[in-house]
């Protein structure tokens, strides 16, 4: 059947690590897009090429070890093959573990499938010392056999020629024999040819092979489809009793050896080995970081290395890139109306605000960007499987993963890392339940943006013991993770499926630039859409919420008065002068106002003596009658100049005011005040809980709310650090209330933008509402804990923070002794079929 | 101290009865669990006492019977064990290798 501009379907299948998104990206090129399996939260790849006949249209599998049905991913696979029933797949197979991918390639010509096997890698094999021979492979199995290399686009003509030929052929003759299975197949197989729905449905012999294997999506589909079930299903228990007690062997075991020596036979005598059996390198290097004693102390020496290398120098860049916000928003404040007397318009204030809070997300990116580079470089030179291995033992007490390692890490172990990259990097844990812990306790981690909090209290309450606080911060968030990982997984999670931590041990690959560029850049472009989208939308919401229902009227003509007053002043002393004439007007000073404004800005700005030189020769010929004021030389424009500066500092400290009010008579500032009763066991006055209201659309806001509601008259120009323990002196905060604050804002729920990433992960509402109501209560209620007994038994805040340390890792010690219900279940589970 | 009173734990559940240090210098002959398999030797799989999601996950891996596997190391807190099996390495829990029936070479 040869097709004209027929467009047809593929399918790409093969295990994980075979190279079956290069070989993806080889196929389509650029033209593919990614969406999701329907109801699940698989990854859905998508694209499609052209070739002389047509459209071809390529759909991504996930990457699995076979087609059975106990993972998500397996089932995605299998039931996207059955009901899709795509015209051929591509099997794509590392050349170097050839045994394994054969097993793999059976199971789809099992299902009836036609198929062409892209053997992939085959570089790699023969630097290895495995030369195969495709043609021989391709007799042997009875399918086209491409050899490729999936990085260098090699092989790539050659594979679109064979799917081309295979589509709409008859699938090849099965390979594979059962041996002393092979009667109960067939006798199973007529059954089965009784009903007429299900031939056309699913491929008998396959079906025939999955009953005796005693799979449970076999059983459902027989149940689905077959009048007689019952009767089968009767048959296929009496023909598997027979098996076992004819050869001791379960039918599944059977079926897996016949595939396996199958798969052997094929290996040696299509695979030439030249190379001697030597030690792989990849171990040699094993027995140095992988040794028992040593290997805590690479991984130390790595962890602190990404923490140097993206956090601390990451933050140095940031002085170069910080400018260049700071000039993107001065620049698009140009373009904004000028401010007014007192109040902005909110054509003004809200553009302001909104970039305010897209700027202080963007400043981390050169710290994402170094970030995420060194992690696809663990990643892609293998190190990250080795750290789950050694972290394996401590995560499966608290049932995580050794995978979860990476969403920690991404998270902010310890300090700096980012929830929403955290919690997209769990996607590759196998074991749904400690998935979903890690999911809901990878917001724990001290993200960046909870570290201006930190440092702020640190720097007012604990200056003295920095190191130590600090210390306890970055601990006692790991600490706390694991205690509600062990809980949930004891708990809620208790029915999510589990799944063994078998891992294969990748070689070491030297990481390719291209690959760790791509890398670093794509999910740092996830960060960054999402400032773009959610945080500027919650920004937009936050800003109503602390803006409106406004200042009420008699406050606001208080205010109005106050600078009357000052206005007039300002009159009366320019009176007689030549300036006078050209400043009765209000709307003349607010200009003036303005103008000395963006004047002394340019001037601070202007990094030398000549570029300051342009910013007055500017002034002077925009506004070249007001521009003595700005830069007073005589006796007379020095006192206009002087009480300019009186009239502005007036004009600066009523903003602030009306600022304040604004906040205290928000909707926000209702809702801290109303929350006050239940806080203050926690030490929490209404400013702090509206910092952590509006902190949940974005960490960073908790300083910045903090900075507005604790400012001052501007004129005064001191560190928000001051105004804090100014106002902590007349109020007696202590560092005990500091403490409580700092351990709620650690276990605080994750931010808008994370929460969102929830939903994204775990597929679902409900999690997602989950994630945001149990921390909240359960950080309350442990700040509230803290807080009240530190306060009766009259602890300082180092003493209720050692106290806490050590009741929490005693407690998570003890959890960790607490055995896995997961375990139990399979235990039972495994005894109750040996009864059977 | 906490792997330790783990094991104990365990033997109580009588999943694994051996310690593996001890078998560190010599192979053991009477092997009948993938955990009794010293570091460093060989042995070939008979079968499996897992069943379900854990007992396809390692037939996937290369556990399948007659194939012969090599304990290369454990980690540092003793438990995942890394194993050679035929021409690539995994990785598993205790708890997994237990369940894995082998026979001496």
């Amino acid at each position: 059947m040869s097709s004209t501009a027929n467009p047809i379907m593929i399918g790409l299948a093969g295990q994980q690590n075979a190279g079956k998104s290069t070989m993806f990206n080889m196929l389509t090129g650029a033209n593919q897009h990614i969406a999701n399996y329907p109801g699940v939260t698989v990854d859905k790849k998508v694209g499609s090429y052209r070739d002389k006949e047509g459209r071809v249209e390529v759909v991504d599998l996930p990457g699995t070890y076979s087609l059975t049905s106990f993972s998500l991913e397996e089932r995605v696979a299998r039931d996207f093959l059955l009901q899709e029933k795509p015209e051929v797949i591509v099997n794509v197979i590392d050349a170097s573990s050839l045994r394994r991918g054969l097993y793999f390639t059976f199971q789809l010509l099992e299902m009836s499938f036609p198929v062409v096997m892209a053997l992939n890698m085959v570089d790699v094999a023969e630097a290895n010392g495995h030369k195969i021979d495709a043609f021989r492979l391709s007799e042997k199995l009875g399918i086209p056999v491409v050899p490729t290399v999936g990085r260098k686009s090699k092989g790539r003509a050659e594979l679109k020629q064979a799917i081309r030929q295979t589509a709409g052929t008859r699938p090849a003759p099965l390979p594979i024999q059962y041996g002393p299975l092979e009667k109960p197949l067939s006798a199973i197989l007529d059954l089965l040819k009784e009903s007429e729905s299900l031939g056309q449905k699913v491929p008998l012999r396959w079906l025939a092979i999955k009953l005796m294997e005693e799979d449970n999506e076999g059983i459902r589909l027989l149940k689905e489809y077959h009048k007689d079930a019952g009767r089968v299903l009767d048959t296929v228990r009496d023909l598997i009793a027979a098996f076992r007690k004819d050869t001791n062997l379960s039918p599944g075991d059977h079926v897996v050896a016949c595939r396996d020596q199958l798969a052997v036979a094929i290996v040696d005598e299509c695979v030439e080995i030249t190379g001697k059996d030597r030690i792989r390198f990849s171990e040699k290097i094993d027995r140095v970081l992988l040794h028992r004693g040593l290997a805590p102390l690479f991984l130390v020496f790595t962890v602190y290395m990404i923490y140097e290398l993206s956090i601390v120098q990451g933050y140095k860049l940031t002085a170069i890139t910080w400018p260049v916000l700071a000039w993107v928003r001065g620049t698009l404040a140009g373009f904004l109306p000028d401010p007014g007397m007192l109040n902005d318009t909110i054509l003004r204030s809200l553009p302001l605000w909104m970039i305010d809070s897209v700027n202080t997300l963007l400043n981390y990116v050169p710290i994402f960007l170094i970030l995420f580079a060194l992690i696809a470089i663990l990643e892609d030179s293998g190190y990250m499987a080795r750290i789950a291995f050694i972290l394996d033992r401590i995560f499966q007490s608290f049932g995580l993963h050794g995978q979860s390692t990476l969403p920690f890490i991404l998270g902010g172990v310890f300090t700096g890392g980012c929830a929403v990259p955290g919690i997209m990097a769990t996607k590759g844990i196998p074991d749904e339940r400690s998935r979903m812990a890690t999911i809901l306790t990878v917001p724990y981690m001290n993200c960046l943006a909870k570290i201006p909090l930190y440092a702020l209290l640190v720097n007012i309450y604990f200056a003295a013991h920095q190191s130590w606080v600090m210390l306890f911060i970055s601990t006692i968030t790991i600490i706390m993770a694991m205690i509600v990982a062990k809980l949930l997984t004891m708990t809620i999670l208790r029915g999510q499926e589990t799944a063994p931590f078998v891992m294969e041990m990748p070689n070491y690959h030297m990481p390719t630039l291209m690959g760790v560029l791509r890398r670093a850049f794509d999910r740092t472009w996830v960060y960054i859409k999402k400032v773009g989208t959610i945080v500027v939308a919650v920004a937009v919401c936050v800003y109503v919420l602390l803006q409106f229902p406004g200042v009420p009227e008699e406050r606001m003509a208080d205010y109005e008065v106050r600078m009357g007053i000052a206005l007039a002043d300002f009159r009366e002393n320019i009176q007689g002068t030549d300036f006078a004439p050209m400043l009765q007007e209000d709307q003349a000073i607010l200009d003036l106002l303005n103008i000395a404004t963006t004047y002394r800005e340019a001037k601070m700005a202007a990094s030398s003596q000549e570029a300051s030189q342009t910013v007055d020769e500017r002034y002077e010929a925009l506004h070249p009658e007001l521009f003595p004021l700005l830069r007073a030389r005589t006796g007379e424009t020095r006192a206009i100049s002087r009480s300019l500066r009186t009239l502005t500092a007036e004009r600066g400290d009523i903003r602030a005011a009306i600022r304040e009010d604004t906040i205290v008579y928000s909707y926000f500032g209702k809702v801290g005040r109303a929350l006050e009763p239940v806080t203050q066991f926690a030490g929490f006055d209404w400013k702090i809980n509206v910092a952590l209201i509006s902190s949940f659309a974005a960490r960073e806001s908790s300083v910045a709310t903090l900075g507005v509601l604790f400012q001052q008259g501007a004129d005064e120009n001191i560190a928000l650090e001051e105004r804090m323990s100014r106002e902590s002196d007349a109020f007696g905060t202590t560092p005990l209330h500091a403490l409580a604050l700092m351990i709620f804002f650690a276990l605080y729920p994750p931010c808008l933008a994370a929460t969102i990433m929830i939903k994204v992960q775990t597929g679902s509402y409900k999690w997602m509402v989950f994630s945001i109501i149990f921390p909240t209560l359960f950080g309350l209620a442990i700040a509230s804990g803290v807080f009240t007994i530190g306060s009766a038994l009259n602890l300082s805040g180092l003493q209720a923070m050692a106290g806490f340390y050590v009741v929490a890792l005693g407690t998570a010690l003890l959890l960790s002794f607490v055995r896995d219900p997961a375990w139990k279940a399979e235990q039972m589970a495994s005894s109750g079929i040996k009864g059977a | 101290m906490l792997y330790r009173l783990r094991r104990k734990h365990r033997k109580n559940g009588n999943t694994c009865q051996c310690e593996p240090e001890t078998a560190h210098t010599a192979c053991p002959l009477d092997c009948q669990v993938l955990t009794q398999v010293g570091k460093g030797c060989r042995c070939r799989i008979r079968g499996h006492k897992s069943c379900g999601a854990v007992r396809q996950r390692l037939l996937d891996l290369g556990f399948v019977p007659n194939m012969e596997v090599e304990v290369v190391r454990c980690a540092t807190l003793g438990d995942p064990l890394e194993m050679r099996v035929g021409d690539y390495y995994v990785t598993l829990r205790k708890r997994e290798a237990a369940l894995i029936e082998v026979q001496d070479l």
